[in-house]
């Protein structure tokens, strides 16, 4: 059954524009009821800001269902949120209680400039897989399906890694900044396929190196597994680093040999 | 004469389907002999245009750069990677016949003609199912993480509306994965320079000059800024539109802009009033709630849907006696059982709902239950199926699916009706395509569950790259329109003003307001059950809320740089707009078929009564420079390798 819940501060973060400073602003909210997501608190408020005359609070949402990766709020300081495996669009009121002061900021990293309050631009992820996230294959020369048996349990660990969202949780959590789960995660799913073998070493090089110029690097603090909400394992940053040290140390046609 | 064909008569534009000559079979295969090549080396001088990269936008984009064309690819979220069709959990149809249990080309053909209720066009439906299996070719060479058996093959499941197992799937997120598919297959040509992307950029209108498409104006969503992009050919794959309901399983952004803005332009909206209630949504909890959760219609694989046979029976669902139990789906559809077709699911809740039957806090939903599956194959192995789908319902509900049955209920999930298109995907602007859910093609008046990701995928992947070639040939080296042409400038002054006039009309209520109360007028009036009396409300309350809108809207901060709330206000005006066709379409059509169903027109035991006489066309409607005066015009649906018949679930 419901419950409402009443008197709650948030501290939001508010800045213009990418290039102006931003400071905390204060709201109360009254009268929430439980059953209500934390985004649509933010909605509420936000009717009730526009209503007064004022912006509304900007952050970036989409399906709500966990599994766009568009939403992204460092809520009390931790990415997403207070519930482990959860994104923020998914975390509900019922995890607060009346008269919570909760604080809400973006992802802070240099990464992922700000764009305006709670909305910060991520397309350095999109330049990692350009660089080589992919296996190349052509439309149409595909060969029938099922001609490329894959073990189940090779299949099932390609999917724990593919199942990561693309969020930022991971890079936003990370004291340095640094994206290696994320890579790592698409890195797994590929490398471990039959089909990504053609160009294994070719991808871990290049994502490698393209990561290494837009983020931080990584030095194995483990915040990255905490906070991302798909549970993605640490395991993969050690698998994607074995194949970078084989691709850069091993020749090609050693590597061919194996 | 038939009504079909006195509207015949009064078409104000020939609409050519453009349907090879030939048998069903040979169609595809006839048109792609006959039609016109561009040569490798000259298909780097046409510009393709594509807006959105959900699957059928990331598909054709990623195989048009493939092909050598230059492509400019626009959506408005962040990134490529995220478009709507990210959500789809089920699966996708192909006719593999890996399980060797009958499926065929022909039965998966047959299957969607009936599930859609014999209002969908032959020529297209087939095709879709012929390329259906190259498309699962296709994804899995690119590395998508389809479920497997132990020996290594290619697991399926049922879905509704089918007696064979086709459907492939990637635990609950097969969305995602043929997404991220065909996301990385479109960003591998990005990094090649093959496509230029414009995130975070929104269509707001087409250009059309001399009758052909020209080009699109944008406005970026960072900026605010309006400029204009022309190129040799457009597609349009921007998704459904759905949240017109504003509750719906759509994602928040999801809207019908680049389709309405066309169809202002002068391509014909096919069909509005086709739209897909599912039957397995999360019930609503409260009036602030933003949207509903599918619960995937896979659970229907192995949960039994009941209601109490009593109304008044409160206890909780475990101690009411299996005899105190009314099994509905299976009692009425027993040889579909829990798997019947959607539309057909959904009003059977409904009724239940209606009867008082209804279960939990607010009465409102049914309930799902795995208690027989989870004894029957263990815990385990539901687990293994739905793991991250019972997940999901224990965030949003707080309870626990494997104690307890789920509850749920319909809601909005996808729209049939989309922009007209002939059998290449044109629209009837020369030059202007759409593609997967944007356009109205293949799933006539009710989709079958697992056959959208598999139509964009189509789209994208293995018609449009062919079709456009076609439109493309005689085009080479004639001079096209520059963004320079006073059209472009007249267009993006317009959506300035637009825009501006949102920011000026200073009223007091926010968007949402207006979304949520125009949502609750055609939930009312044009879901699940129409009659003739509410749709000729629904077409005076919705003007009237329309007027309200235009004076009493309330839009802060400004239009020069990023607006979410001057974002809305756009949409939901063209929402606004397409909510008067939909009634007016669904008011037109006197008969019952699919996902639209008319009280007035149902047999002895409330089923949907067609009347194929009358109504087998498609309703295309033509813009006529008032949302409330459409112009119909009709396209006659015929059927040659199928028989129309009653369909029949029981
Ligand atoms: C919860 C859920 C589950 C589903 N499950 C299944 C399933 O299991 N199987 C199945 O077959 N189908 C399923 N469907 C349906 C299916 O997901 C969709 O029909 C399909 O993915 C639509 O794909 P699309 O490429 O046509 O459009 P979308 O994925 O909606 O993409 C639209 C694109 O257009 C862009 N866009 C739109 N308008 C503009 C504009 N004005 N300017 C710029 N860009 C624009 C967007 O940014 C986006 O990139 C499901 C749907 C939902 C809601
Ligand atoms: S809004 Fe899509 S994951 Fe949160």
């Amino acid at each position: 059954m419901s419950n409402v819940l009443t008197n709650i501060t948030l501290r939001i973060w508010r800045q213009a524009g990418p290039a102006v400073a931003g400071r905390f602003e204060t709201h109360v909210v009254d009268e929430i009821t439980d059953e209500a997501s934390f985004l649509e608190m933010l909605d509420i408020l936000n009717d009730r800001l526009v209503t007064e005359g004022k912006e509304a609070v900007v952050f970036d949402h989409d399906c709500r269902e966990g599994i766009c990766g568009t939403c992204s709020l460092m809520i009390d300081g931790q990415a997403h949120g207070p519930q482990r495996g959860t994104t923020t669009c998914q975390l509900h009121m019922r995890r607060f209680k009346s008269g919570d002061t909760i604080t809400i900021e973006p992802w802070r990293a240099s990464a992922f400039p700000i764009i305006k309050d709670l909305m910060v631009d991520r397309s350095a992820f999109d330049r990692v897989i350009e660089s080589g996230g992919f296996i190349t294959a052509e439309t149409g020369g595909a060969p029938d399906a099922n001609l490329i048996p894959v073990p189940k349990p090779v299949s099932d660990a390609a999917m724990d890694s593919a199942a990561c969202i693309g969020c930022g949780a991971c890079v936003a959590a990370c004291p340095n900044g640094a994206a290696n789960l994320f890579t790592g995660a698409k890195i797994a799913h590929l490398n471990r396929l039959p089909q990504g073998q053609a160009e294994r070493w070719g991808r871990v090089e290049s994502m490698v190196e393209t990561m290494d110029e837009h983020f931080g690097s990584c030095t194995n603090h483990g915040e990255c597994e905490a906070a991302c909400p798909k549970e993605i394992s640490i395991d993969v940053i050690a698998l994607m680093n074995k194949d970078y040290r084989k691709a850069k140390f091993a020749s090609r046609k050693d590597l061919a040999r194996q | 004469m038939s009504l079909t064909e006195e509207l015949l008569a009064q078409n104000t534009l020939s609409l050519d389907s453009k349907i090879p000559a030939g048998s069903v079979e040979t169609k595809w295969d006839a048109y792609k002999s006959d039609m016109r090549l561009v040569n490798p080396n000259n298909k780097r001088k046409f510009k393709v245009i594509v807006v959105g990269t959900g699957l059928a936008g990331a598909s054709a984009a990623a195989t048009l750069a493939e092909l050598g064309y230059q492509v400019d690819a626009f959506t408005f979220h962040d990134s490529a990677r995220r478009a709507h069709s990210i959500a789809a959990q089920g699966g996708i149809n192909a006719a593999k016949n890996y399980k060797g249990d009958g499926d065929s080309v022909h039965r998966l053909f047959y299957d969607t003609i009936k599930g859609g209720d014999f209002r969908s066009r032959e020529a297209n439906v087939y095709r879709l199912a012929q390329v259906s299996v190259n498309i699962i070719d296709q994804m899995v060479s690119q590395g998508v993480p389809f479920a497997r058996e132990y020996g290594g093959l290619l697991d399926n499941r049922s879905f509704g509306g089918a007696q064979v197992s086709r459907t492939f799937y990637a635990r609950g997120q097969t969305g995602q994965q043929l997404l991220l598919g065909a996301y990385q297959q479109f960003s591998r040509q990005v990094g090649l320079g093959g496509i230029r992307l414009f995130n975070r950029t929104e269509l707001v209108d087409v250009v059309v000059v001399d009758g052909r498409a020209a080009g699109i104006v944008v406005r970026d969503l960072m900026t605010g800024e309006i400029s204009s992009h022309s190129a040799h050919a457009v597609v349009l794959a921007t998704g459904g539109y759905g949240n017109v309901f504003f509750l719906s399983t759509n994602a928040m952004a999801s809207n019908v802009t680049a389709a309405w803005r066309a169809h202002r332009r002068g391509a014909f909206f096919a069909n509005p009033c086709y739209t897909q209630i599912h039957p397995t949504c999360i019930p609503q909890s409260d009036e602030s709630q933003s949207k509903l959760t599918l619960m995937s219609e896979s659970l229907r694989n192995d949960g039994r849907v009941w209601v109490p046979v009593n109304p008044d029976d409160n206890r909780p669902a475990d101690q009411i006696p299996e005899g105190e139990r009314d099994y509905y789906l299976e009692r009425l559809y027993p040889s579909f059982g829990n798997l019947a077709p959607r539309d057909i699911s959904s009003r059977a809740a409904k009724r239940a709902v209606d009867r008082g039957q209804g279960v939990g806090p607010k009465k409102n939903g049914v309930y799902l239950d795995f208690s027989d599956a989870i004894s029957r194959l263990g815990r385990d192995v539901v687990e293994e199926r739905y793991g991250n789908l019972f997940e999901m319902y224990e965030r949003i509900s707080g309870e626990n699916p494997y104690d307890v049955p789920m509850r749920i209920y319909p809601a909005t999930h996808y729209t049939m009706g989309g922009l007209w298109v002939d059998y290449e995907l044109q629209t009837t602007i020369p030059g202007l395509y759409a593609a997967g859910e944007a356009n109205f093609s293949d799933h006539g008046a009710n989709r079958l569950g697992a056959s959208a990701l598999m139509q964009g995928l189509a789209d994208g992947y293995f018609v449009l790259p062919y079709t456009i070639g076609n439109g493309l040939a005689p085009l080479l080296n004639k001079p096209m329109p520059g963004t320079d042409h006073p059209a472009f400038k007249a267009a993006e002054q317009e959506a300035r003003e637009r825009f501006q006039g949102y920011l000026d009309s200073r009223g007091t209520k926010p968007p949402d307001h207006f979304h949520r109360e125009l949502g609750k007028i055609i939930w009312e009036y044009c879901g699940m059950e129409r009659t003739q009396q509410g749709l000729e409300k629904a077409l005076s309350e919705i003007p009237a809320l329309y007027a309200e809108f235009k004076t009493d809207l309330r839009v802060t901060g400004d239009s020069s740089s990023l607006n979410q709330t001057l974002e809305k206000a756009g949409r939901i005006d063209d929402f606004f707009q397409l909510g008067m066709l939909m009634c007016r379409d669904a008011l037109d059509r006197n008969e019952s078929c699919g996902g639209h169903f008319r009280s007035e027109y149902q047999t002895d035991d409330g089923e949907a009564e067609r009347d194929d006489e009358n109504f087998a066309h498609v309703s295309a409607w033509q813009w006529g420079g008032d949302p409330m005066k459409p112009v119909l015009n009709v396209e006659p649906l015929e059927f040659e390798a199928v028989h129309l018949a009653t369909r029949s679930y029981k």
